[in-house]
């Protein structure tokens, strides 16, 4: 039930030095302790992230440079996280710089961008690490003056003390750098905050605006070669043989060599499943001197493939999850008291299944990925999710040390979940390792559509029992394609809010991979979920509304660990977004549908608005309640919102990858449709203001849009969308001549 | 190879390449602009969009051969240093995610405000509906077209 900080003991996580070019360098770590002995180099240009994973740099001139230590794929973080330093640090926020630390880490744990985590766990020790290195800053001035520390403020970079003298931050950072790191440092009351709270411009805009080389793909070297692979075009296919002659003859090309033996090794190195089904077939690899010549050259090759035992279709994949979910054979996550009693004395029972595709994750930015292997470095450079593991997996698939691996982040176009998994990272290795030369990987957007990770086809069946007008029994069935729920999923709403309570999940093995995919499995889940609490609510003919609230009602004061969720935080968005949205007061032509759900640590209720233009439903608005604890950044957190609103609502309408004998059936943008200017909903934002500490955004808005927009169709066509994408279901968007109102 | 020669951002070019090389990877590859972003190669997506002759094209669609001698644009030449109206509007709005489509975005808002400056909020939508944003800033790169608008108007 709490928001749970993390102590630290400040000696463990800093160290500064005086830099030999001036200033002062503070190394300090984020979620666990460094080795105690080592110190920060004398050289900025010798920035070793093994041994502290984030460093501030303060120059003799008092200007700031903070080195941002996770992954930026659009979530914000390169802005957000230097903010909460610069808070404590008490400078001004236009004068720090921010720059992307340098990664390549075998020691820490939580250097990635996933699970919108980055700056709830960042909340305490970015802020701690900005205070003490002011502290100490503070403490320099006041042996200079021959006063008390505690006599001294700060304000933006300058220290004063009662006379009203005042210094630089750059004036005293030598001696700073020489003080006791302070053990008892007092963090600001979020009444004072001067920057967590304002409106911050992502730190790259000018960058981004003017076309500056920012993304893996437009990272250069010179000498630099071009690589393109041609991987199966099915999954459960291994290469055959092939014939590269005529694409050995086309311009440019200096090379055509087969893959797959050192891929082998990574199901040694515990990487996944994921990346044991992409090494199963060799590749053939075209190098070239540009990206055209070797994508024409890769198009002239021809493959021979031998089919493995089972050619997945969706129709195939369909039947063996409809199996699972009538079958008996489940792994149960969470069970509370007796679910088939309570069917067995029910005055009514509410069964649904509800049914999801593949998608795939579509990163703007495709798979792309930079490797020089000499015999001393192991160089690699671009988009990657998980630095770490992939460093990590590289060194060990090479048999090489994981010191020899340099790696550095670029800015990424996109993650989404895809950039997790590392398989083009390991791609590259492998080509560099055998040609000996500067390599650039390179997917074409087909190649990205079609050997992704995808989030996973689910079905859930959820079964409802009601005995005297109350939820006695509430059962959800999962099948999945590739891996199932995980982690305090199994615990989210409704569990504590009914006695006899059970989630039960099923997997099928399948030659097809996949992976996590923004908010995985909730970005499903709640749609099942709160579409079925609205077919409860008609079914027990009470308010949607009301029944949500008075269920959370039950689990105030729940002393169940698992629970994490808050009743009163839920409840809290919940009647905001009634507020906001004017539920239930919209003028005639509109039709509304509420969902709320609790995902990544924050609350979030959503109303959408769908309107009828020339006789077709249209989703017009949704109205967005988040209680994401304190918000660090409102400006870019407005822009998460708005993007996983319209990413859900999109995903939901439109998403569908679907296969036919292994192969998928949408390669590119012509045949994959994601949501376009002309189809968006206005969204209005609302995030409850309190001191709680922040949690997650990146995730949390996009589940419950699907099932506000299903609930919203239903009211506006009295039909019930249970499969996505509802764009397949052309005969459900038919609008009533009388509208019914569910 | 045959030569051919193209002035990109008002600098004559001469490139050496084969003639379906699209113009996006002569940009990327050859001239080191690589602000002109891939996304698709079939023209779905509006990440490699450019200006030829002042219209926004797709150069991720355009061989080289059919755009010699001609004058081309890209988010590297837009303006001198990122002070073009709808540049300055990206900012103010504060538009981005992560940043990968925006250039195509751009150039894409910046060549249908310069033949329509005052568009209705449809017109703005119809324009843009060829440009993907996958992080889905649609809300910011509609505002930031208005407020562009303004700054042209």
């Amino acid at each position: 039930m709490s928001d749970s900080s993390i102590t630290f003991n400040r000696r463990s996580f800093i160290r500064t030095s005086s830099l030999a070019s001036g200033g002062l360098l503070i190394g300090f770590n984020l979620f666990t302790a460094c080795k105690p002995k080592v110190q920060p180099p004398v050289d900025i240009s010798q920035l070793n992230f093994n041994d502290f994973n984030a460093f501030i740099k303060i120059a003799d001139n008092g200007a700031v440079t903070i080195f941002s230590p996770n992954p930026e794929i659009g979530q914000g973080v390169k802005t957000a996280m230097p903010m909460l330093i610069a808070e404590e640090l008490d400078v001004a926020w236009d004068k720090v710089y921010v720059q992307q630390g340098i990664l390549d880490t075998e020691n820490y744990t939580r250097q990635l961008a996933g699970g919108s985590q980055s700056i709830r766990l960042g909340w305490e020790p970015l802020r701690q690490t900005g205070a003490t290195a002011r502290q100490m800053l503070v403490n320099a001035a006041a042996v200079k003056w021959g006063v008390d520390p505690s006599q001294c403020t700060t304000s933006e970079g300058v220290i004063s003390n009662a006379k009203g003298e005042t210094l630089g931050y750059g004036d005293v950072v030598k001696e700073a750098a020489a003080m006791e790191v302070p053990e008892n440092v007092t963090l600001k009351e979020p009444k004072n905050f001067k920057i967590i709270g304002t409106d911050a411009q992502n730190v790259d805009i000018d960058k981004i605006i003017t076309g500056k080389p920012l993304f893996g793909l437009d990272y250069k070297v010179d000498g630099m070669v071009y690589a393109c692979v041609l991987r199966p075009p099915a999954f459960g296919q291994i290469l055959d043989s092939y014939d590269d002659a005529k694409a050995k003859s086309m311009p440019g090309v200096l090379d055509v060599i087969r893959i797959g033996e050192k891929a082998k090794e990574l199901s040694k190195e515990g990487v996944g499943n994921w990346t044991v089904a992409m090494s199963k077939s060799d590749k053939v690899v075209v190098i070239a001197k540009s990206t055209w010549e070797a994508l024409k050259a890769k198009e002239a090759i021809s493959a021979q493939w031998t089919d493995g035992a089972v050619m997945e279709s969706t129709e195939f994949q369909d039947k063996q999850l409809i199996g699972l979910l009538d079958g008996k054979e489940f792994k149960t996550l969470r069970k509370d008291g007796d679910i088939d009693k309570a069917f067995a004395k029910a005055d009514k029972i509410l069964e649904r299944t509800y049914e999801s595709p593949f998608l795939p994750h579509n990163c703007m930015e495709p798979m792309n990925f930079f490797a020089n292997i000499t015999e001393e470095k192991i160089h690699l450079v671009g988009p990657v999710q998980t630095p770490e593991f992939a460093a990590t997996a590289v060194a060990g698939m090479l048999g090489r040390d994981v010191k020899e691996v340099h790696l550095e982040m670029t800015r990424m176009g996109g993650g989404f979940g895809r950039r997790l998994y590392g398989d083009f990272v390991y791609e590259v290795a492998e080509i560099a390792d055998a040609i000996k030369k500067p390599v650039k990987l390179v997917f074409s957007r087909e190649d990205d559509m079609t050997s992704g990770t995808y989030r996973p086809a689910i079905k859930y069946r959820i079964k409802a029992a009601i005995k005297d007008d109350q939820v006695t029994a509430y059962h959800l069935k999962e099948a999945a394609i590739g891996g199932n729920m995980y982690g305090l999923i199994p615990n989210f709403f409704p569990a504590g809010a009914i006695e006899n309570y059970q989630v039960d999940v099923a997997n099928y093995e399948s030659n097809i991979t996949t992976g996590a995919w923004r908010a995985p499995y909730t970005n499903f889940l709640a749609f099942a979920e709160q579409s079925f609490f609205d077919e409860l609510a008609e079914t027990m003919e009470v308010d949607r509304i009301q029944l949500r609230l008075d269920l959370l009602e039950k689990v105030k004061g729940t002393t169940d660990e698992r629970i994490q969720y808050s009743p009163e935080r839920m409840q809290n968005v919940i009647k905001v977004a009634v507020d906001k949205s004017g539920w239930g007061k919209k003028e005639e032509g509109v039709f509304q549908g509420f969902a709320a759900y609790y995902c990544h640590n924050s609350h979030v209720a959503e109303v959408a608005d769908v309107g009828i233009e020339n006789g077709m439903p249209v989703v017009k608005k949704v109205t967005c309640v988040v209680d994401c604890g304190i918000v660090v950044n409102p400006l870019g957190a407005k822009n998460q919102i708005e993007g996983g609103v319209i990413d859900g609502v999109g995903h939901a309408m439109y998403g569908d990858l679907s296969f036919v004998d292994g192969k998928p059936q949408s390669q590119n943008y012509d045949k994959y449709r994601l949501i376009r200017m002309g189809e968006i909903p206005e969204v209005e934002s609302h995030l409850i203001q309190n001191e709680i500490a922040p949690t997650g955004l990146g995730e949390p808005t996009l589940p419950p849009a699907g099932a506000a927009v299903a609930n919203a169709l239903k009211a506006a066509t009295g039909n019930r969308f249970t499969q996505q994408p509802f764009s397949k279901f052309p005969e459900l968007m038919q609008v009533p001549t009388k509208p019914i109102i569910g | 190879m045959p030569k051919y020669d193209i002035k990109v951002n008002g600098v004559s070019k001469s490139v050496d390449v084969a003639e379906d090389t699209p113009l996006l990877w002569v940009l990327r590859d050859h001239l080191d602009l690589v602000g002109t972003k891939y996304g698709c190669g079939i023209a779905q997506c509006g990440a490699c969009t450019v200006h030829l002759g002042g219209n926004a094209v797709r150069s991720c669609s355009l061989p080289i051969v059919s755009v010699a001698g001609q004058e081309i644009t890209t988010i590297e030449g837009l303006s001198e240093d990122g002070n073009h109206p709808v540049q300055v509007a990206w900012k103010e709005v504060d538009v981005p995610q992560c940043g990968y489509c925006q250039a195509g975005q751009i150039m894409t808002a910046s060549a249908f405000l310069d033949k329509n400056p005052n568009p209705t909020s449809d017109e703005i939508k119809t324009a843009m509906h060829g440009n993907i944003c996958r992080c889905a800033s649609y809300i910011r790169i509609h505002r930031a077209v208005e407020v562009a608008a303004t700054k042209i108007g």
